[in-house]
């Protein structure tokens, strides 16, 4: 049988969260309540049947290493395969490869170990819940060289602007890759290849000083190359910036689009907490809220997202806003349009208001 | 492999008391707190009184139990050399099989499984109890007395006393006389069913026991009593603290009221002595726009539009527009229509409860439990 192995590269995001990512890296920013960026992907990986997956990241990694642990959450934690999270530890003194090439260069062992034949691609900015067989099946039927997961957005958004977008012929191959402002035929980061071409392109790469695997290897060929694409269409988000992290964020307090993310497709797996169910005291005031286990609620909570283990007092009002585990709401204090990282405290009284185009955020541990 | 202490939990108990909760799953996995099953507690103990060598002796319908507990990870008591092993009848030797007797006779027929670990002490423990201890104390507390065997206490008000085993102690805690369930108590400490024993003398006890036909093989009934009337050193420890026998369905809904009360001495989330239990990774909850939600606890993948007052949500509940849940425990995956009401209320696993439905028990009342069957009787 044809398998995959797995690869979430994250050498091309980095810092873009501001204060969120001072102290890690943008795939373990927490999201949506219980969440980070990169448990959509590994999940939909594991569910995949891909059991070996390695990590490529440069910086900032402590968080995510503490997050993925052995993988066992993910159930990766295998005799056969497993996770492999692999930081720049390089030591070729013959070494000249570039930019993510340096990746694929000095880990070429993971490549060339691993008993599939594929690999499955992925960054960790791509937020949906789907298994990738089908991808892989139309892969395989249609004899394509690289194949990539596209989705079309009815309305473009300013997140949209970096991705790069497909033009493709009625049967599907890729003619065009290209930054197109108007095109609402996103490519999500997502791709499968082959392992031989995979490793042939990074020579090639390499050999002629290129700097970007993607880029340099597959868009640079996309005329000598079979690359084909494949629609998916169930509910996603793509997020790349403080302004669409915050939106999208707050989209899942639309009860369709919170249906649509986490009832239609399979789990996402995520570092289990171990919290007690949420706690709703006497004076709690909760409407249209994301809220995770070990939270006591005490306050007024309203259009907003509360993580794991956060406290609200009594008086306290929370509009517009995500707020992170442990962090703790003191009585009468106010917040509207703000992000609080882990582990802040609002004392009593504070007021803190951001706007809705640009939300205000605390990094984490501070007190106010 | 020596080992200092070995955990025997008991968790064969059929729980007939609890009704429609236990026709098909065992009372230790009974759901509880709405994340928990009954058994999480004791294991969660085990874990944080960092016993980790334990014999899980299931016996009725054990298919939910054993699948909850499988190879005991979530209480990190998949561990190389010990950790849980679970122990489960029918024994079948060459001259035929047996079910566990009694409690006794549960602990004599895995002498075996202890004698592995070849332990100075044994601790028997149940799974059927909602509290929060360190059984480490206990043990420390029964090295210090050098008793052969240690019993937990715990005092109860003077007019419940006819419900609980009862010890009579000297002013020491040294137990001269233990009473089933007396009509004229002389003592207000009752068992807590939690005992530490000196494996040697245990096992002795166990031995002769086990060749008396009129024994019931119970600790209660035959080996304490044997060893007071040979005037063992028996104390017994003072447990202070949260606990909760929920054997009853009244008892059971009383439990989680309790656990809703914000100066419960046993709290859910205290980072010191968590429990522990499986996640089945569900989303965080969505409160809408059209719920209330007070004095209530709520788990992951809920989504409620009601109004929730005095009630426990456990996984993946639905609760629609315009439905009103009071003092009411809803287990995983309950979906609940527009309009309904219920009051002290307990629904089963997946049930679905139809558009204007409306069942209440009174005050007075014992609770309500839905299950699929009776559900169709009730709003026929």
């Amino acid at each position: 049988m044809d398998t995959m192995m797995g690869l979430i590269n994250l050498e091309h995001e980095h810092d873009f969260l501001n204060e969120l990512t001072y102290f890690r890296c943008g795939a373990a920013v927490p999201f949506a309540g219980r969440f980070r960026l990169i448990d959509f992907t590994l999940s939909n990986m594991a569910k995949s049947d891909i059991h070996e997956i390695a990590i490529f990241t440069r910086s900032k990694y402590r968080s995510l290493m503490d997050h993925l642990g052995s993988g066992s959450d993910w159930d990766l934690d295998r005799r056969h395969g497993g996770l492999f999270i692999l930081p720049p530890d390089w030591n070729d003194p013959t070494d000249i490869s570039k930019g993510d090439l340096r990746y694929f260069h000095n880990n070429r062992d993971y490549f060339l170990r691993g008993k599939s034949d594929y690999v499955l691609i992925s960054g960790s900015q791509f937020i949906s819940t789907t298994v990738y067989h089908e991808l892989f099946q139309h892969h395989l039927t249609k004899g394509a060289d690289v194949t990539l997961l596209t989705t079309t957005y009815d309305q473009l958004l300013p997140e949209h602007d970096a991705c790069v977008k497909v033009k493709t012929d009625a049967d599907g191959w890729v003619s065009s890759l290209a930054n197109e402002p108007k095109n609402s035929h996103v490519f999500t980061g997502v791709y499968v290849i082959r392992k031989s071409l995979l490793l042939d392109l990074v020579d090639d790469c390499i050999a002629n000083y290129k700097n970007h695997f993607f880029m340099d290897g597959i868009k640079a060929n996309l005329n000598q190359l079979n690359v084909q694409s494949y629609h998916y269409d169930g509910y996603s988000a793509i997020i790349n910036s403080i302004d669409s992290y915050y939106r999208q964020n707050l989209a899942l307090l639309e009860t369709d689009a919170y249906k649509d993310l986490f009832f239609k497709g399979e789990h996402v797996l995520t570092k289990i907490g171990n919290q007690a169910p949420t706690k709703y005291l006497e004076k709690s005031k909760v409407s249209k809220s994301l809220v995770a286990t070990g939270c006591v609620i005490d306050g007024e909570v309203d259009n907003s997202i509360l993580f794991r283990g956060v406290k609200v007092s009594e008086g306290a009002v929370i509009k517009n806003s995500i707020v992170m585990q442990r962090c703790n709401i003191e009585s009468g204090a106010v917040l509207e349009n703000v992000i609080l990282d882990k582990d802040v405290t609002i004392t009593r009284g504070q007021e803190l208001k951001g706007a809705k185009e640009q939300p205000f955020v605390v990094a984490k541990r501070r007190k106010i | 492999m020596k080992k200092e202490c070995v955990t025997m939990l008991l968790a064969g108990g059929v729980g007939k008391r609890l009704g429609a909760l236990t026709t098909s799953v065992a009372k230790p996995a009974v759901p509880f707190g709405g994340r928990y099953r009954i058994i999480d507690f004791a294991l969660s103990n085990c874990l944080n009184s960092r016993m980790y060598t334990v014999g899980v002796l299931t016996q009725y319908s054990p298919l939910d139990l054993h699948q909850h507990i499988g190879v005991g990870k979530p209480w990190d008591l998949d561990r190389m050399n010990d950790g849980l092993t679970i122990l489960s009848p029918p024994f079948t030797v060459q001259t035929g099989g047996n079910w566990y007797l009694g409690t006794a006779d549960a602990i004599t027929k895995n002498m075996n499984f202890i004698d592995r670990y070849d332990p100075e002490y044994l601790l028997v423990i149940s799974g059927d109890h909602i509290y929060h201890m360190d059984y480490d104390k206990l043990l420390r507390h029964h090295k210090e007395k050098q008793a052969d065997a240690t019993i937990s206490v715990l005092e109860v008000p003077w007019k419940e006393t006819s419900r609980f085993g009862i010890l009579n102690t000297t002013d020491d805690l040294r137990i001269y006389e233990f009473e089933e369930k007396p009509a004229q108590p002389k003592s207000n400490l009752a068992s807590m069913g939690i005992y530490i024993f000196n494996w040697k003398v245990l096992r002795d006890y166990l031995e002769k026991d086990a060749l008396l036909s009129e024994s019931e093989h119970d600790f209660g009934q035959n080996i304490l009593p044997a060893m007071i009337a040979d005037n063992l050193k028996l104390y017994a420890y003072r447990f202070q603290g949260y606990w909760k026998d929920v054997g009853t369905i009244e008892s059971y809904w009383e439990a989680h009221m309790d656990l809703l009360k914000e100066d419960l001495e046993l709290s859910l989330n205290n980072t010191n002595w968590r429990t522990y239990s499986h996640d089945s990774n569900f989303p965080p909850q969505l409160i809408e726009e059209t719920a209330s939600v007070a004095h209530s606890l709520v788990n992951n993948g809920c989504v409620v539009s009601g109004t929730l007052n005095h009630s426990i949500l456990f996984e993946n509940v639905r609760i629609d527009k315009g439905s009103t849940i009071k003092q009411s425990i809803l287990h995983p995956g309950v979906r609940v229509g527009k309009n309904v009401y219920l009051e002290k209320v307990i629904a089963q696993e997946n049930i679905f409860i139809p558009d204007n439905t409306r069942i209440s028990a009174s005050m007075d009342q014992e609770p309500i439990v839905l299950s699929q069957e009776n559900l169709k009787a009730i709003t026929s």
